[in-house]
């Protein structure tokens, strides 16, 4: 079954500070700790494309707006 | 329609500001000018101005800095004390370039000092008065009819030159009554682009800061502002002479002291003393140019700036000259006003000696 | 996009591209994307002026797209009353922090809520001063530790820490009074609807709306952002509950 939703974050925006992260409650989001952005810092991503629940809950408390949520339309 | 009227020289200040346009008036009770919030509180129901008596001298001049911000024409009186809890905030009115409009009625200090007529502001006045490099465009009104005068001038040069502008007065020129010409209301239209008002579609936000990180960017902006400074420097400066073209000693005295000072050089032409006076009506800008000009004259012997202080404009006095004669200074502090005779007397011992 | 798939989050149009100086995971950069999400749902953004403090939101108006004004440390509350009083149409907020508002600018920010000043103060209590390197704030917790009181505060010497939303609160003249966070999604939400109130209240012109932002920094702290958020429930939150002070819908 295809995820209900999916996230985009913005690489360079992101800080790394893993608030999105713990929050997710499907977990489909983790740090990449073996690359940085152009700051030098790790920058999340979603590590599971196939659990997402377009629920905002990442968007909502990601400090820098560095995520874009999209929602299987129905 | 302009009329004339007897009044007190804070009430006058008063009458005129709301003349002039007033919008807003942010201020604190302080003797010796508390007459102007409470002038403009009588007259509040019948204009459309905002008063707000504000919680401290420190709230009233960052109120002007908000309300001036977003484009209203506003003013603040206070007295040297209040003045200097002023200072903070001019500072910034000034780098952020805020066009608005102070009063400081004068009266004796340092400290609490007295509630009796001084100029023992000059310096905190002409110099900046706040951290930073900056001037105020600084008026002296010497009578009730400059008070009103100075409101109109003060206002127009603050707008045009986007910059704080002020009035050196004194607890006397406040207090006293005389009769004063009152000009017509005008109905104020500003145009402010720059101004906090909303940001318009399509348009980049405005936003007014003195807030420059960039040791760079904060001489940039250093440089933007003396630039003005110095158009300000070549286009406004303002000064009086009486009998100064034959004169062979000038006194040098802005407001109340240039007042008395003029009596004295008619006493001493009496006496057969060559005397003139010399008023600078801007203080910053200070007519130095003039009085340099001055100083070249070949019967001009001496110099002597007269002050209610310890001898402030003196320096400036100095400055212009610049050696080519001596200048001599005689002034009354703490509150004293000098008599006619008393100058007198300090110009003819100067001449003797 | 992918195909089959709709936008329903991304960043608002009024927070501006410039990427925000705060540290990872700071409350401040929050309270900034919820507030300006705010600005853009209620379309007001042409009718608003913020007024930024001096602290580490200091540069709030190079993220923020409304018109502002930057004041001197702890003045926002006499600067936002100057523009509100000239302009009682348009929304005017104070953005400021805990040395701002309840040390250096306590007095204006006491008669700004007596007089009932139609603006919304919104106040980030971190308990630390962030911007000047980590010293004691009025609202540093009992016993924490910061570069001015290294051996952790101390009321005997230097009080206990304010409680802004518990003062102001007591004005009549203040209409609405929310502690709020940003620790958690479901916080988050309810301090964006709590901004969103505040702002409604004011276009209503019903007095002082007033947010208190119970936030972290983790710099300033010394831990990790979600370390941070354990700091918040266990010491801050017990000492500086969240909910509801003032609602005028209750009067």
């Amino acid at each position: 079954m295809p995820a209900k939703g999916y996230v985009e974050i913005f690489v360079e925006g992101c800080k790394g500070c893993n608030l999105c992260v713990i929050n997710c409650p499907t977990d489909c989001l983790a740090l990449k700790t073996s690359e940085t952005n152009s700051y030098g810092l790790h920058y999340a991503y979603m590590r599971d494309e196939d659990n997402c629940i377009a629920c905002q809950n990442c968007a909502v408390i990601c400090p820098d707006a560095a995520i874009t949520v999209y929602k299987k339309a129905s | 329609m302009s009329e004339i009227k007897l009044m007190k020289g804070n009430e006058a200040l008063a009458e005129a500001a709301i003349r002039a346009g007033l919008q807003g008036y942010f201020g604190y009770p302080i003797t010796p000018q508390s007459e102007v919030m409470e002038y403009l509180a009588l007259e509040e129901p019948k204009h459309n101005y905002v008063l707000l008596q504000a919680e401290s001298e420190v709230a009233a001049v960052n109120m002007m800095y908000g309300a001036g911000g977003a484009g209203a024409r506003v003013m603040t009186t206070t007295s040297s004390p209040g003045f200097s809890l002023m200072q903070e905030g001019i500072s910034y009115i000034a780098c952020a370039q805020i066009p608005c409009l102070f009063a400081n009625i004068v009266r004796g200090g340092p400290g609490l000092g007295t509630i009796q007529s001084s100029q023992s502001d000059y310096f905190q006045a002409t110099k900046g008065g706040g951290h930073g490099d900056y001037h105020l465009i600084v008026l002296a009104p010497n009578s009730v009819q400059e008070m009103v005068d100075h409101v109109y001038l003060g206002f127009k040069l603050a707008d045009k030159y986007r910059s704080p502008a002020m009035l050196l007065s004194d607890g006397a020129i406040g207090q006293m009554m005389e009769k004063v010409q009152l000009p017509s209301p005008i109905e104020y239209k500003p145009d402010k682009p720059w101004a906090t008002v909303g940001k318009k579609s399509g348009q980049e936000r405005n936003y007014l800061t003195s807030l420059y990180i960039q040791p760079e960017e904060m001489e940039e902006k250093n440089i933007e502002l003396q630039a003005k400074f110095k158009k300000i420097e070549e286009n406004e400066v303002r000064f009086e002479e009486y009998k100064t073209n034959d004169a062979e000693i000038i006194i040098v005295s802005f407001g109340l002291s240039s007042r008395i000072s003029k009596k004295s050089v008619d006493m001493a032409r009496e006496a057969g003393l060559k005397v003139g006076l010399f008023r600078p009506i801007t203080v910053w800008p200070f007519p130095a140019n003039k009085i340099a000009d001055i100083a070249a004259r070949k019967q001009v012997k001496f110099f002597i700036s007269v002050e209610m202080n310890a001898g402030q404009m003196l320096e400036d006095v100095k400055l212009a000259v610049n050696g080519k004669k001596p200048v001599y200074f005689y002034g009354r502090m703490g509150g004293i006003i000098p008599t006619p005779k008393e100058i007198l007397t300090a110009v003819q011992e100067r001449s003797r000696s | 996009m992918k195909e089959g798939y709709k936008l329903i989050y991304q960043k608002p149009k009024t927070l501006r591209k410039k990427r925000m100086h705060y540290c990872p995971g700071c409350f401040h950069a929050t309270t900034h994307k919820l507030t300006m999400e705010v600005v853009e749902e209620l379309g007001i953004q042409e009718k608003t002026i913020g007024v930024c403090p001096v602290g580490c939101s200091v540069f709030a108006y190079d993220y923020m797209d409304v018109d502002m004004q930057e004041a001197a440390h702890g003045r926002a509350a006499a600067v936002a009353t100057g523009i509100k009083r000239m302009h009682p149409d348009k929304i005017v907020f104070s953005y400021q922090g805990d040395g701002d508002l309840a040390a250096i600018g306590t007095a204006e920010t006491i008669h700004a809520c007596n007089r009932g000043e139609n603006f919304t103060f919104i106040f980030i209590n971190n308990g630390i001063y962030g911007m000047t390197g980590g010293q004691m704030a009025p609202t540093t917790l009992e016993g924490q530790k910061t570069t001015t009181s290294p051996y952790g505060r101390d009321p005997k010497k230097v009080g206990l820490p304010l409680k802004m939303c518990e003062i102001v609160s007591q004005f009549d003249a203040v209409a609405y009074v929310e502690r709020v966070s940003c620790n958690t999604p479901a916080n988050a939400r309810k301090a964006k609807r709590a901004i969103k109130k505040a702002f409604e209240y004011q276009i209503q012109g019903l007095g002082t709306t007033f947010i208190e932002v119970a936030s972290n920094c983790p710099s300033g702290w010394k831990c990790t952002p979600e370390e941070s958020l354990e700091w918040l429930k266990e010491k801050v939150f017990p000492y500086y509950p969240l909910g509801i002070f003032k609602n005028p819908e209750e009067k």
